[in-house]
């Protein structure tokens, strides 16, 4: 997994509440058996009409967010399904960072997996960021997980809440899996347990 | 010892590791498979030399995008990418000698019918499965929720997750149901209430009169969306009702191995004084049959309503009302009974089950749909579907003019070709209404199969009270 430690980048507002998994990859992409190569479905329904051609008003076909890697989204984002296609079509796409003032919980961890940081700020905070992606191309966001911290293009601070956990990892590019086999003993000792307490499970 | 929500007592009982930041490594009791969300977590698998770690807990069935038609022996029915998928799960399955049921099986169907008809899924359990709906599985008391596919390879790997406790949250519901009112209605009304969002960030235990009058497959109905209500999982606590459903299941303990189960299964409810961090009242008697209007499953109304107009609501929800509104082709004040509807949808993880069809026939017995309409019902599961045959309901459903299917997850989210045209409109089952959930720029509403029924009679949205 790619490492995650701060980032310099345009931002694309998206505004629009209960941005869902649907929306951010439709299911006809989901037939795939590979992880890689959705990013060019990203948000297809909204991004392109049904001949393919790009919609010219959706945020992301703007020439001056084209190369957006982060989004300042509308509240509850990625709700819906637990597809980790969303996630694997957004990161495809070069966005490693999602502002919202809440998440989905399943999209929320799968983000994590794949190398975005998903970041939970109070209304006010994401409603000036927001403002602040719609200056276009001009105005980057720096985003630091070291510090906990998002500066606006205008230099104001704010700084996020992260699980210690999943920023660890995060910035290590560490895979679950392997720091779970580390415990494996624990793992061990809890079936053995399990038999005899619940030999039914 | 301090009092526990019930939720409480299971986390506690399969915590395996816990680190000093309360990062807990969650043992899974059952872990269940589809095609969509697995063939990458099993090319994972592959590519680092890992094998399954509790294959006799894994049960996979494909689900989502394999055709509902009766001709679907005939491989020429499925799309070559969807072929392939299922293929990738037939050999998975076999390579890592997990239980399997295929689509050949008569006991295939949505993988959140199939485990608790198989007895796969207990009380005091933890079940996962690369699905959002697994929260289905709550109805039994079991801790169940949906998971991405780095987690399903986790769990395929070291058969545990890495979690972190959610918040407690109760929703009572007080009372009985009205006539006509259902579990579905419960459940979205509870949704209209909290908003999608309402639920983030907690286990909902559903309790109540209503609730515990429900029989297993209203308690399903209500967990199945505890999701759209933003929840990690929805759980109800198990009881004679539960026990009842659950004995004599071909993977249900027997025996002394029975008793020894339930006897722990009876500690399974949620202490008196236990703390909860929100709780959520409704009285069963203001329930009335619900539908959706918009686009997300909170923007739910009683049937007798109107369309809202945008400007009742606050924040970026105007806009997002707006933008449903043009979406759904609805203007405010509009009465939901003019709403005309084209397509009816019975079927689902949400009202796929036999007592859901039963419903429905019910309405519709002597009764034909309208001219015109597409009808369906997609039973969810073939043992389903076989007692539906047996009791006559196929019958009465197919005289009404409604299609017969095959088991599988179908129009509930238009992977295989059932899907919604263009500005087509359908009173649905399933529970999720987002644009182009059924079909691209396809409109859903969503309804209760007595509802359902309903509609596909007179070819609106109805009031099915009125055909009682
Ligand atoms: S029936 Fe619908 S909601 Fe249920 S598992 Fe299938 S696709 Fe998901």
């Amino acid at each position: 997994m790619e490492k995650f430690s701060t980032l310099s980048g345009i931002a694309a507002p998206m505004p629009l509440v209960n941005i869902d998994t649907d929306m951010i990859i439709p299911k006809m992409f989901l037939k795939t058996i590979k992880r890689s190569g959705l990013g060019g479905n990203l948000f297809d329904e909204m991004r392109f009409d049904r001949q393919g051609n790009e919609i010219a008003d959706f945020v992301l076909n703007k020439p001056a967010y084209r190369e957006a890697s982060v989004l300042v989204a509308g509240d509850n984002f990625g709700c819906g399904s637990s597809r980790e296609h969303a996630p694997w079509a957004i990161a495809d796409f070069g966005i490693r960072c999602v502002i919202s003032t809440s998440f989905a919980d399943i999209f929320y961890s799968n983000c994590f997996k794949n190398g975005i940081l998903p970041i939970v700020l109070p209304q006010d905070q994401r409603d000036a960021l927001m403002k602040d992606a719609e200056k276009g191309a001009n105005a980057r966001i720096e985003i630091d997980l070291v510090a906990q911290t998002v500066t606006s293009s205008d230099g104001d601070v704010y700084t996020f809440e992260v699980d210690s956990f999943k920023k660890h990892c995060l910035m290590n590019g560490l895979d679950d899996i392997g720091l779970t086999m580390e415990k494996v003993a624990s793992i061990d000792t809890y079936e053995v347990q399990l038999s005899a307490e619940r030999p039914w499970v | 010892m301090s009092p526990k929500t019930l939720y409480d007592k299971i986390w506690d009982a399969h915590v395996a590791d816990e680190s000093d930041d309360g990062t807990c490594l969650l043992y899974i009791d059952r872990h269940l498979v589809h095609e969509v969300t697995s063939p990458q977590a099993f090319e994972g698998l592959r590519m680092t030399g890992r094998t399954v770690r509790a294959p006799d807990k894994t049960i996979a069935v494909p689900d989502h995008n394999v055709p509902t038609t009766l001709d679907r022996a005939n491989a020429e029915t499925m799309t070559e990418d969807s072929r392939i998928q299922v293929d990738a799960l037939d050999k998975n399955a076999k390579d890592f000698g997990i239980h399997y049921y295929p689509v050949s099986d008569v006991r295939q169907g949505i993988v959140h019918i199939v485990g608790p008809e198989q007895g796969w899924t207990l009380p005091g359990m933890t079940v996962v499965c690369g699905d959002s709906h697994t929260a289905t599985h709550g109805a039994f008391g079991a801790l169940a929720h949906g998971i991405g596919t780095s987690e399903v390879e986790h769990v395929l790997a070291t058969q545990t997750l890495i979690q972190k406790k959610s918040k407690n949250m109760k929703v009572e519901i007080t009372g009985k149901l009205n006539p006509g009112v259902t579990a579905k209605d419960i459940t979205m009304s509870v949704i209209g209430k909290t908003g999608t969002a309402g639920g983030t960030g907690y286990v909902i235990e559903y309790c109540g009169d209503a609730i515990t009058d429900l029989s297993m497959e209203g308690r399903m109905t209500v967990c199945n969306m505890a999701i759209e209500g933003g929840a990690r999982a929805g759980i109800i606590a198990p009881d004679a009702t539960t026990y009842a459903y659950c004995k004599g299941r071909p993977h249900a303990p027997k025996g002394a191995q029975w008793d020894k189960a339930q006897a722990w299964w009876e500690t399974l409810f949620s202490d008196d004084d236990a703390h909860w961090d929100l709780v959520v009242t409704m009285k069963a008697e203001d329930i009335a049959p619900s539908v959706t209007w918009g686009t997300s499953p909170e923007d739910v109304l009683p049937i007798d309503g109107v369309v809202p107009a945008p400007e009742s609501f606050t924040g970026g929800k105007v806009d997002a009302v707006k933008r449903a509104l043009d979406y759904m082709g609805l203007t405010a004040g509009q009465k939901l009974t003019d709403i005309e509807i084209d397509t009816v949808f019975i079927g689902s993880c949400t009202n796929g089950r036999i007592e859901d069809l039963r419903a429905a026939a019910a309405i519709l017995k002597g009764k034909k749909v309208k001219d015109g309409m597409r009808a369906m019902v997609v039973p969810g599961s073939g043992l389903v579907r076989a007692q539906a045959e047996e009791e006559g309901l196929a019958d009465i459903f197919k005289d009404a003019g409604f299609e017969w299917r095959m088991a599988g997850c179908s129009m509930c989210l238009a992977m295989n070709p059932d899907q919604l045209a263009e500005g087509e409109r359908c009173a649905s089952t399933s529970n999720r209404n987002f644009e182009g959930r059924q079909g691209y720029k396809g409109r859903t509403h969503l309804v209760s199969p007595a509802m359902a029924a309903a509609a596909a009679i007179t070819g609106k949205l109805t009031d099915v009270r009125d055909m009682m």
